[in-house]
């Protein structure tokens, strides 16, 4: 409580300056929920009508938006646990273990990570032709587990890079292959790395967009980010409040998500083991 | 079991760190690694348990062959500078670690960290993480770890160097303690000649990754094989002063010192004189100023600059009445001077 009265000068130009995100939240809310007529500023009454699409197909030719809700959590989860065991071996031997072009290879994945995607487009989209992975859930997967490795590896590196080393050598002392003291004496010290990018990696293909317009176009693939975008595409007079309150549904996980991981994701920041 | 390692290198890359080295560890002894920061010893160290390979020469566990075990299997306890202590881990699951590792029955481990808590004296803080632990405790831990698998040899790398003072003082006896009760061959190595002296049956002092001389810690600090080893052990440290020894010792001021009766040498040399080996208790001889007096409750050291610049140490009981610019004239213990010629040599 002192702190934030020391500082409420401070909290009053951050509430200023995100007063229209909150304001443009709150009129998502009640938008969703209520009718409101042309013109008008002000919400009318109570009206469940606009989230409709949670119990009947919104159009004859669209899928459910459980399906899609399915795709969008398998596309993500996959994303993520893929992404984050993939990085969590590849940063340890970056960290730990002296391999030829190692430093090559570090540099090559901070270039990675800063490449724009949307360049790759083309030749990604021509790779998953040929591989028959055109228009597939495991398609994109694959796609976006890629590019998110870069950061993962990195972030997880860095992460191995705290550890003490003396934890390693008293393993291999008291016995234990290197595996063994990986998994058993090391990995648990990077937990909070795992958590962290576990849970960035989740939003992060959550929230995809792109890859799944672009590369999974099918009505069997679509994710709820490309569900969104057909249903203010298609219709010749968009419906508003309909595509609000899908809207809504799609972020309720990312809201739920950060409060509870808040702790979590600023570890990402802070690095490091704590005894 | 006794320790040998013959004809030791090692080299990094293109930089030879160690060349030739031999040391034999007699069973159940303590021996010191001692020396200067770069001097090898942590290299050698890191050989003894596996973590570095060899570049060439043998080493031997007894009869057996180490060289090229991996350091699973070498049967070597090491505590390390930090303990490295698994910070997950309770105090019986780090102590137990090793044991789990060999697939023993749970009941069987749980049997033998009480045992060796015991003997450590930590049986009431088995349920704590390392982070609710102090240093010395930790220190411990640490040691019960290395010491459960009942290795051959036991390595410290510079154990106490993380502990305040007090606690430094209580777990040199402990560890010598410890050590004599089991039994067990130990090395330490460490940069502090204090360490090494107190608690330790013989030293092996490095320098350059060679060792330059190899003793018991008495004979070592009597009879330093150079001016090197002279100047290493002993604190506070030795005096040097450079004289041409003639028919006395002449000192640039034209002071002069009796020779000992054991000096044969002649021309420019340089003496060493311990600082209790000069002070009023030997009578008078040399002449300076004092410079500087540092009090140290039981004992003064007392800095005099001589007449041609060179300073000389003294220790002497608090007490006596010695201020800064106060004219001396003191003597020096003849016999007990070290001498050594100019390039350091013993003479």
């Amino acid at each position: 409580m002192t702190a934030n009265s020391r500082i409420w000068h401070l909290v009053l130009i951050l509430a200023i300056f995100s007063s229209p995100l909150l304001i443009m939240y709150l009129f998502q809310i009640l938008d969703s929920f209520t009718e409101r007529d042309p013109g008008s500023l002000w919400p009318g009454e109570l009206n469940l009508q606009n989230w409709r699409f949670l119990w009947e197909k919104i159009d004859v030719g669209r899928p459910s938006i459980w399906v899609v809700t399915f795709n969008t959590f398998i596309f993500a989860t996959t994303t993520a646990l893929a992404v984050t065991s993939l990085s969590t071996m590849a940063g340890y031997a970056l960290s730990r273990l002296n391999m030829p072009g190692r430093p090559y290879f570090l540099g090559g994945l901070i270039i990675l990570h800063a490449f724009p995607t949307i360049t790759l487009i083309i030749a990604i989209f021509i790779i998953l032709q040929f591989m028959g992975l055109f228009d597939s859930l495991l398609g994109i997967i694959l796609v976006k587990a890629a590019l998110e490795l870069p950061f993962g590896v990195w972030i997880m590196k860095g992460f191995y890079d705290t550890v003490p080393w003396e934890i390693e050598m008293a393993g291999v002392q008291d016995g234990a292959s290197r595996a063994r003291v990986w998994w058993e004496l090391v990995l648990p010290q990077v937990k909070p790395g795992l958590a962290a990018l576990l849970i960035i990696s989740f939003l992060s293909g959550w929230s995809e967009f792109i890859l799944p317009l672009v590369l999974a176009p099918g009505s069997d693939t679509q994710v709820l980010a490309t569900y969104m975008n057909a249903v203010i595409q298609d219709d010749t007079t968009a419906d508003f409040g309909l595509f609000k309150a899908i809207g809504m549904f799609y972020s309720i996980p990312v809201i739920v998500i950060y409060l509870l991981f808040q702790k979590q994701l600023m570890n990402i920041y802070g690095g490091g083991t704590k005894g | 079991m006794e320790l040998k390692l013959s004809k030791f290198t090692k080299r990094f890359g293109d930089v030879t760190v160690i060349k030739d080295m031999n040391l034999t560890v007699k069973s159940g002894e303590m021996m010191a690694l001692l020396g200067p920061s770069g001097c090898g010893k942590s290299t050698t160290l890191f050989a003894i348990c596996g973590i570095h390979k060899m570049s060439g020469g043998t080493l031997h566990f007894g009869e057996r062959d180490v060289t090229t075990l991996p350091a699973q299997q070498r049967s070597v306890g090491v505590v390390f500078q930090n303990y490295a202590l698994y910070p997950h881990m309770t105090v019986e699951q780090n102590i137990g670690f090793p044991l789990k590792v060999q697939k023993l029955k749970k009941s069987a481990i749980k049997s033998e960290v009480a045992r060796l808590a015991d003997l450590v004296q930590i049986g009431e803080l088995l349920d704590r993480r390392p982070a609710q632990l102090s240093g010395g405790q930790q220190q411990r831990v640490a040691l019960a770890r290395a010491m459960i698998r009942k290795p051959d040899v036991l390595l410290f790398d510079e154990p106490l160097a993380n502990l305040d003072a007090k606690l430094r003082l209580e777990m040199r006896s402990e560890i010598r303690r410890i050590q004599r009760e089991t039994g067990i061959t130990a090395i330490l190595v460490t940069h502090d000649q204090v360490e090494a002296m107190s608690m330790c049956d013989r030293i092996a002092l490095m320098k350059n990754g060679k060792i330059v001389q190899l003793d018991k810690p008495e004979e070592m600090y009597a009879n330093p094989r150079s001016q090197f080893v002279a100047g290493f052990l002993g604190n506070p440290p030795i005096s040097f002063l450079p004289v041409s020894a003639l028919e006395t010792l002449v000192l640039e001021a034209n002071q002069t010192l009796a020779r000992p009766t054991n000096l044969d040498a002649k021309g420019d040399i340089v003496i060493g004189i311990r600082p209790e080996h000069f002070g009023p208790q030997h009578g008078t001889g040399l002449e300076g100023d004092v410079i500087f007096v540092e009090p140290q409750g039981r004992e003064e050291l007392i800095d005099v600059r001589l007449d041609n610049g060179e300073a000389i140490r003294a220790i002497l009981p608090s007490g006596e009445q010695v201020s800064v610019g106060q004219r001396v004239n003191w003597g020096v213990a003849i016999e007990r001077i070290l001498s050594f010629s100019a390039d350091g040599n013993r003479l």
